[in-house]
């Protein structure tokens, strides 16, 4: 039981100023760790103590352990919270931070390892009884094409250590696979500094569901799912909660086999876990667990009327859940929209710059996270995101009527955003119906005849933050 | 800054009561701004004015602070203007956009091009990253390289010369 008096940021953008608010609600100091491009951020604004790690480009910063372990001895902090992308489930930090005396607001160093490594977190699902794609590990050409023979085309070649949608290819025939495995490999070790790779068959139309997690180490409650289907390049843009037209038995299995994972690894702290759902068939299959804060957890707090990096810290000071599954109630509908710097007329090219106008809905069911407000820098080193609009309503089809009313409101200029994206994507029928699949977006991007026009030239190889 | 998305909402809940249509409210820490559209929905600007207050650095081995709108790179970051003028029969190759200039498509590969490499319009020259986003750039020309002007990993300004290509007659 330790209180946590002090803590130490050490990230940037929303997800700095969202852990900011709830520490100042909660009486905790805050320093943020800052590179040189976020020296006079919003969120360094808003932090008692500011601290630098070192240049703007994020290996010389919120990529680097030891400054940011540096950052936490110098600033005396008892804990560090690592939001989420960044160092956030990187099991180095947290055993550096044990060996230091400085809490690690996330799971162990273990549970980081278990679930970072997708081969091993594959494992540990399926040892936990939860559906897992046809797969495996592939090392060669020739072992790659059996495998491929044997759990059917297409499929798709992830990395052993990608993540947040990172190192994903997917193969359509034979002739594709060796070239592909070559260039996954080589890119993954770059990327990742681990060149393993494995096949899992390549579901080409499913919806993307996650069921949120909290744990004490001990016991593991679920606090609801969410959709995040509408994506690009497996780059979530629109999340709701919960996620819509599910059948009641599969809403109920999934957040079973959730539960049954994190109990299986003893879990500790806020994770999410991921699922493809093939809706014509009911079924699913465990993608992944992320083992943080996710982009997305506002829809959730909306429905359930929690502060999830509240129960983060209360884990963290070595607490038992204060929550009882039987206590969690999930009411209404929430849904966010994720507005980048980018043009997504012309691919969603990214439009670093200044802001010079930004005005955001205010009223009754609406929530704004940002980082931004006039005169803010979007420097070119970070991702894109500039703010996350999130609305709730009695039921769906209020909060999507609310969110429509919020997106007219939403103003920001100096960069290209992706406001007026959002207005068309959320008016058409199929949203408003609910349940669209990943493949969705991609065909209101084609009918639309925009963000495809220069496909090919830019190239995503960037993180999913969420 | 104590002003959080519940006081704002509080305030709201006031004025909805209130005639008034517009709130400006500017204290030495923030300034708020409230308005109301024809159809009673709000919406909100607000700035923190506060400086951020900056502790002693982390330690001495994180090196020395660059100013904010500089880039990470060893060198200075590369500007529209900090190149010699082309000279005849030269294409200069610029920066679609601000970023991060990589010859090679990742570390340890061979660079995409080299003085002296020949290249059609469509050749990939190098890579621009900005905001994780890997940007390839194409020759434009068919042509010999002639001068590559940054280093790898400097960060150039948008239309910065990257590169000068002779084009085949």
């Amino acid at each position: 039981m330790a209180l946590l008096r002090r803590i130490l940021i050490a990230n940037r953008g929303e997800i700095a100023v969202r852990i900011l608010r709830t520490c100042r609600l909660l009486g905790i100091e805050t320093v943020l760790a800052v590179s040189d491009a976020d020296r006079d951020s919003l969120p360094a604004r808003l932090a008692d103590a500011v601290i630098r790690l070192g240049p703007a480009a994020p290996a010389a910063s919120y990529l680097d352990i030891d400054a940011v372990v540096r950052a936490a001895i110098a600033a005396r902090v008892d804990a560090i919270h690592p939001g989420y992308g960044f160092l956030s489930e990187n099991p180095r930090l947290a055993t550096v931070c044990d060996a230091a005396g400085i809490i690690f607001i996330g799971p162990t160093a273990g549970q980081l390892e278990a679930a970072g490594d997708k081969v091993s977190a594959r494992r540990h699902a399926a040892a936990a009884g939860l559906p897992v794609l046809p797969g495996g590990e592939v090392t060669g050409e020739q072992q790659a094409i059996d495998l491929a023979a044997r759990i059917g085309w297409p499929v798709l070649v992830k990395a052993v250590s990608g993540g947040g949608g990172r190192g994903l290819r997917p193969v359509r025939e034979p002739a594709g696979l060796a070239e592909t495995l070559s260039v996954a490999m080589a890119e993954a070790g770059a990327a990742f500094g681990d060149e393993r790779v494995y096949l899992e068959r390549y579901v080409t139309s499913g919806r993307h569901v996650e069921v949120q997690l909290l744990g004490d180490g001990r016991r593991v409650i679920h606090l609801g799912d969410r959709d995040c289907s509408v994506q690009r390049r497996y780059q979530k843009l629109v999340e709701e909660a919960p996620a819509p037209l599910l059948a009641p038995q599969l809403r109920a299995q999934l957040r079973q086999a959730a539960v049954a994972l994190g109990e299986h690894l003893r879990y500790r702290g806020l994770g999410t876990v991921e699922f493809l759902v093939d809706c014509e068939r009911d079924a699913f299959y465990f993608l992944e667990v992320n083992a943080r804060i996710q982009v997305e957890h506002p829809v959730t707090e909306a429905i359930s009327g929690l502060d999830l990096v509240a129960e983060q810290i209360w884990i963290a000071e070595g607490n038992s859940l204060r929550i009882q599954q039987g206590s969690v109630e999930l009411t209404g509908h929430a849904i966010e929209c994720r507005i980048n710097a980018e043009d997504w007329t012309d691919s969603f090219r990214p439009s670093p710059g200044v802001i010079t106008v930004a005005e955001f809905p205010a009223g009754p069911g609406i929530r704004v996270d940002t980082h931004v407000q006039a005169g803010s820098q979007v420097p070119p080193w970070y991702d894109s995101l500039l703010a996350k609009l999130i609305v709730s309503g009695r039921d769906r089809p209020e909060a999507l009527a609310r969110m429509q009313a919020a997106l007219g409101r939403c103003q920001i200029g100096g960069v290209a955003t992706t406001i007026a994206m959002h207005a068309q994507l959320l008016g058409t029928e199929a949203f408003a119906r609910g349940g669209p699949d990943t493949g969705y977006l991609d065909q209101f991007l084609r009918r639309r005849g925009t963000g495809h026009q220069a496909a090919g030239r830019l190239s995503a190889t960037g993180g999913r933050l969420g | 800054m104590d002003l959080t998305n519940e006081d704002v909402q509080d305030i709201l809940h006031v004025l909805d009561s209130l005639p008034f249509g517009e709130l400006s409210l500017e204290t030495a820490r923030f300034r708020l701004s409230l308005r109301r559209a024809g159809n009673g929905e709000w919406t909100q600007a607000l700035e923190i004015l506060v400086p951020p207050a900056l502790a002693a650095d982390a330690g001495a081995a994180a090196g020395p602070a660059e100013p904010a709108s500089s880039g990470g790179a060893a060198a200075g970051p590369g500007r529209p203007a900090a190149a010699s003028p082309a000279g005849a029969g030269l294409t200069d190759v610029r920066a679609p956009l601000l970023g991060t200039f990589y010859r090679a498509p990742r570390p340890g590969a061979p660079p995409f091009v080299a003085v002296g490499s020949l290249v059609g319009p469509d050749t990939v020259v190098c890579i621009i990253e900005t905001m994780k986003l890997m940007n390839s750039v194409t020759a434009g020309v068919s042509g010999t390289v002639t001068e590559i002007l940054l280093a790898n990993a400097q960060f150039a300004e948008q239309d910065t010369v990257l590169m000068r290509i002779r084009a085949d007659r």
